[in-house]
């Protein structure tokens, strides 16, 4: 998804432009302004296009930055609570964020418990961190989210220990947002394991269910697989047996995630030389050993990136739940907006929610090129 | 004598045995899953099977480029719907192509400023949820625009207001079927003379601007069509009348707001596929072609394109069938697409697994008819390596 | 010869920033000469003979190539473009079209040559370099040394009147070297004019009119090879030579 950002554009020009046009006309002594002075005309001004093309980006910039400035700071109403204010001085409301900013993070969750759902994504993303570190993983690692899970469902649910109980019918926000995403992740990679080990399996059967399964999955939308969890998991179970509509939707995007992830841990396996394949027949390994001991502890972190991007992916898809009725992130800046003297800041609403999704996602993208850079660096050495 | 082992450490054995165990746990929870549902469909009293799809559907569809009315049968229905997702999915990626393109060389643009904002625009588009996207389109085109009686007017006879954007079409005439045929008639032409100018070179050496030539039959002949048919210019103009327009051709909120928001998400992941197709072109390659004399536009057409497409063309489908099934999130914005017409369907008629099992043969149909023709591209482009 | 060079290099400098590569580089190939050029990584050498067919800009200075000088004006760098054949160290075959299209690219939208004509040429030139029977591969099918000599009649095929070579042997495995220096002595002898920057002082004093020795992006020696092997004149030349005989 992402190739390193940090390239110089010159050396990058080099590509499409003849080389001669990239390396650079004068010789440059200078300091300071000199310098500075030399900066600007060979990255901005070097050739006739390139001006014209700078002036077009630049004039661009003045008709859309000042309004939008003038809006989101200048004009803008940063407290009081009152949209009447916000009418008024005609600028960005984040009085509304200010206001609403509850409600948007934590759904419907109690207003004094709001610290507990705030601790459990905190140990979520250290938990989610540790994973993507290799010098973290051994069987610990399993056990460790054993832990993880079971506090954040003792901090989410409470119940007894003397947290009040709250149902997960209230649960709602960022901590939804992100559990929905987290498990799909956690409870998907055992699965998609299984599902990329059987895709490369020698026996056809196997090898058969495996493919049927990854490529229908990956072959139909999110929407079309929430809908069937929500309608159709109902019809699967006995009588007189019901899962609530949160499970429904988080069952539903860890199979629809799994099968995402196996194609991504295949390709880690495909990576691997078969002489390491090789080598550990002729140990004497047993299949499950062979994979266990030699194989993914090698195919794993080879996809620990690819892993992260879908993590992202994931994190921004979990917002489709808002078409079943469950109060995401998404659905929280959005419900936030029924309040009729608020209606009109729509953008204010949704700016606050893109801007948490865009933190996350550009955060962990950003963590992502890191471990790829690391973990490079270490299979080189 | 060689001692024989048992027989079920025999490794073929153990194979078989391993696939039946594995079948048959699938088939014992299916079958489980299925005799749950019979039950619970029997308990309900939900007919199964897919009769429905004849009776009349009685609800009425937003925009429909099909005739369409709500005493037509669900089936038709659901082929509206089925319309509308391909339109807008074939608009979308049509334009996501351009800009994604566009953004992507921009991004590798030796232009401090350009390259800057390309990057902004990339991480910010593709970092937030693309439903995120139509939502805040949606909320900016119905709230942020004047009614139909304020309407914006950028040009003449085009409107633009929360109702949608109205614009002119003109009205049919014998000559607009000619220029149809015109433009047949030029894209056969430019195909011969493709041919024809490929062999010239080959036998004079002698290059054709094919390009140009074939540009200039394109759009030259359907013009001399129009002139020679008399340049008919009535037009259908919307008009104001009472509270909304009458007249021109619409495009509902809607549909603007789906399309802007998989078409800028998509852009976004689009451009940084043609940056790296771009780069994954080494450098010695351009001097080398340079070195050869090669001009900078052969230097692109003949080295650099057809290997960076090689590169570019399987990322892209992905991104075109990734567009096509986001488009399903039309349902949160009332689009009435595939997704969303089923939705209503299944509300009426209680026939989950059938509308679901539609929904998903239909996209898996279109991912499944994509995914061969990448097989086939890949074979054919395959580079060629000890 | 010294009289009519065919490549003059009149006081060049270059910069890469603040880093200064070429040091009022002064040099002159006259028709038919060999010139080797030798030095430490980073000294210059490559840089040198890429602007020669300006796939580098130079900063100061004069560069003339048959009677032509180098400016920015595009059509005298397509000129001598097409005097100038260039092999590189890391081949640069176009890994999407066969041995044949790579050699026969050139002749068709450059100098506009009818298709037949170009495919023989190229065959002739496939003979020279002793791989006709690869012609129709793709360049990954191919050994280095194989790919290299493609690369060599690929540059040939536009009939240069000067070759210059960039280490064409550096990226080879030790096996494949003698294929390609011995289709480089083959063409010396057919009286090409040859820039060469390369490591094989065996080769360099089979073919070489004179050697040069350049450091720190100054050209610190110039003799012939004779002179220059057994008695350089300067120190840097001499620890040089020693390092890399000496192994």
């Amino acid at each position: 998804m992402s190739a390193p950002i940090e390239q110089s554009p010159g050396e990058i020009a080099a590509h499409v432009e003849e080389p001669m046009r990239a390396t650079l006309a004068a010789p440059r002594r200078g300091r300071g302004a000199a310098a500075l002075l030399g900066w600007t005309r060979r990255n901005l001004f070097s050739s006739v296009p390139n001006t014209i093309l700078t002036l077009v980006a630049l004039a661009l910039l003045v008709w859309f930055l000042p309004p939008l400035i003038n809006w989101a700071l200048v004009k803008a109403t940063w407290t009081g609570g009152d949209p009447k204010l916000c009418r008024e001085a005609g600028g960005a409301c984040w009085a509304l964020i200010e206001t609403k900013h509850r409600f948007i993070l934590f759904g419907l969750y109690p207003h004094d418990q709001h610290w507990r759902p705030l601790v459990a994504m905190a140990i979520f993303l250290s938990a989610i961190a540790a994973s993507c570190d290799p010098r973290f993983w051994n069987w610990r690692l399993a056990g460790i989210w054993a832990v993880v899970l079971a506090v954040g469902g003792w901090l989410m649910w409470g119940g007894f220990l003397g947290l009040a109980y709250v149902e997960n019918a209230r649960w709602g926000g960022l901590p939804l947002t992100l559990i929905l995403a987290t498990l799909g992740i956690v409870l998907a990679f055992p699965l998609s394991i299984l599902l990329a080990l059987g895709r490369r399996s020698d026996l056809p059967a196997i090898r058969a269910v495996c493919v049927g399964y990854i490529e229908i999955v990956r072959g139909v939308p999110l929407v079309s697989v929430l809908f069937m969890a929500s309608i159709m998991f109902p019809l699967f179970l006995p009588e007189g047996l019901t899962i609530d509509k949160l499970l429904r939707a988080q069952v539903g995007i860890i199979l629809f995630t799994a099968a995402y992830l196996a194609e991504a841990v295949r390709g880690g396996l495909a990576a691997i030389p078969k002489g390491q394949y090789e080598a550990a027949d002729a140990m004497g390994l047993g299949y499950w050993q062979k994979m266990g001991l030699v194989i993914l502890p090698q195919a794993l972190r080879l996809v620990i990136p690819p892993i992260v991007n879908q993590f992202i992916s994931c994190f921004k898809d979990t917002s489709l739940v808002i078409i079943i009725g469950l109060y995401d992130l998404l659905t929280t800046a959005k419900t936030a907006l029924t309040d009729p003297p608020w209606r009109p800041f729509y953008v204010e609403s949704y700016v606050f929610a893109g801007l948490v999704y865009f933190g996350f996602c550009f955060f962990m993208s950003r963590y992502s090129q890191y471990l790829e850079r690391r973990l490079n660096a270490g299979t080189r050495r | 004598m060689v001692t024989k082992g048992a027989w079920w450490n025999d490794a073929g054995v153990r194979a078989v045995l391993y696939q039946i165990v594995v079948l048959g746990a699938i088939l014992l929870l299916g079958w489980y899953l299925v005799s749950n549902t019979l039950a619970n469909l029997a308990a309900r009293n939900i007919a199964t099977g897919f009769g429905f799809l004849g009776r009349e559907a009685g609800f009425a569809i937003g925009e429909s480029p099909l005739a369409y009315a709500p005493t037509d049968s669900y089936a038709r229905a659901i082929l509206v719907g089925l319309a509308n997702t391909v339109i807008v999915a074939l608009v979308g990626i049509a334009f996501a192509t351009l800009i994604g393109l566009v953004i992507g060389i921009a991004r590798l643009s030796s232009n401090w400023l350009v390259a800057r904002l390309a990057t902004v625009y990339v991480e910010s588009a593709r970092n937030v949820p693309v439903l995120l996207h139509l939502l805040f389109w949606y909320a900016l085109i119905t709230e942020a625009l004047p009614g139909p009686r304020q309407a914006l007017n950028p040009i003449a006879n085009v409107f633009i207001s929360n109702r949608g954007i109205k614009f002119p079409l003109p009205v049919w005439e014998a000559a607009h079927g000619w220029m149809a045929a015109a433009l047949v008639v030029a894209v056969a032409a430019t195909l011969v003379l493709a041919r024809w100018a490929r062999t010239r070179q080959a036998e004079t050496g002698q290059p054709f601007p094919i390009i140009r030539v074939g540009l200039a039959l394109i759009l030259g002949l359907p013009l001399l069509a129009w002139l020679a048919g008399g340049a008919p210019t009535a037009l259908d103009r919307p008009e104001l009348k009472g509270f909304n327009f009458t007249g021109g051709h619409t495009v509902s909120p809607e549909f603007v707001a789906l399309l802007l928001g998989l078409t800028l998400y998509t852009a976004a992941f689009i451009a940084e596929i043609v940056r790296s197709g771009i780069l994954a072109v080494s450098r010695g390659q351009t001097e080398a072609a340079l070195a050869l004399g090669l001009s900078r536009g052969q230097v692109l057409r003949l080295v650099i394109l057809p290997q960076a497409l090689r590169v570019i063309i399987p990322p892209l489908t992905s991104q075109y069938l990734n567009l096509t099934k986001n488009s399903s999130l039309a349902v949160a914005i009332g689009y009435p697409d595939l997704v969303s017409v089923a939705n209503t369907t299944i509300n009426q008629t209680g026939q989950a697994i059938e509308g679901v099992a539609l929904v998903m043969a239909v996209y898996l149909a279109v991912s499944l008819g994509i995914a061969a023709f990448m097989n086939w591209y890949d074979k054919k482009t395959a580079l060629v390596s000890r | 010869m010294a009289n009519d060079p065919v490549i003059l290099l009149d006081k060049v400098n270059k910069w890469y920033g603040e880093f200064h590569v070429l040091k009022d580089i002064d040099l002159a190939v006259g028709k038919g000469e060999k010139v080797v050029i030798c030095g430490p990584s980073g000294s210059g050498k490559s840089t040198v003979i890429r602007c020669i067919n300006r796939l580098e800009e130079h900063q100061r200075g004069r560069i003339v190539v048959d009677g032509v000088e180098l400016t920015s004006d595009i059509r005298s760098i397509d000129a001598i473009r097409r005097k100038v054949g260039m092999v590189f160290q890391s081949f640069n075959l176009f890994p999407h079209l066969t041995v044949i299209e790579n050699l026969t690219l050139a002749p068709l939208w450059v100098k506009k040559t009818p298709l037949k004509q170009a495919q023989e040429t190229a065959m002739r030139y496939l003979e020279r370099v002793k791989i006709p029977e690869q012609a129709h591969k793709y360049p990954g099918q191919l050994s280095g040394g194989q790919q290299q000599r493609v690369a060599i009649a690929r540059a040939l095929c536009l009939k240069p009147d000067i070759m210059l070579f960039d280490e064409p042997t550096s990226a080879l495995d030790p096996e494949m070297i003698k294929e390609v220096l011995d289709v480089m002595v083959e063409l010396a002898g057919e009286g090409m004019t040859m820039v060469c920057v390369t490591h094989e002082m065996g080769f360099a004093r089979t073919v070489a009119d004179s050697m040069v020795f350049m450091a720190e992006g100054v050209i610190v020696e110039k003799a012939p090879p004779k002179e220059f092997f057994a008695a350089p004149k300067s120190e840097r030349t001499r620890q040089f030579l020693s390092q890399i005989i000496g192994h």
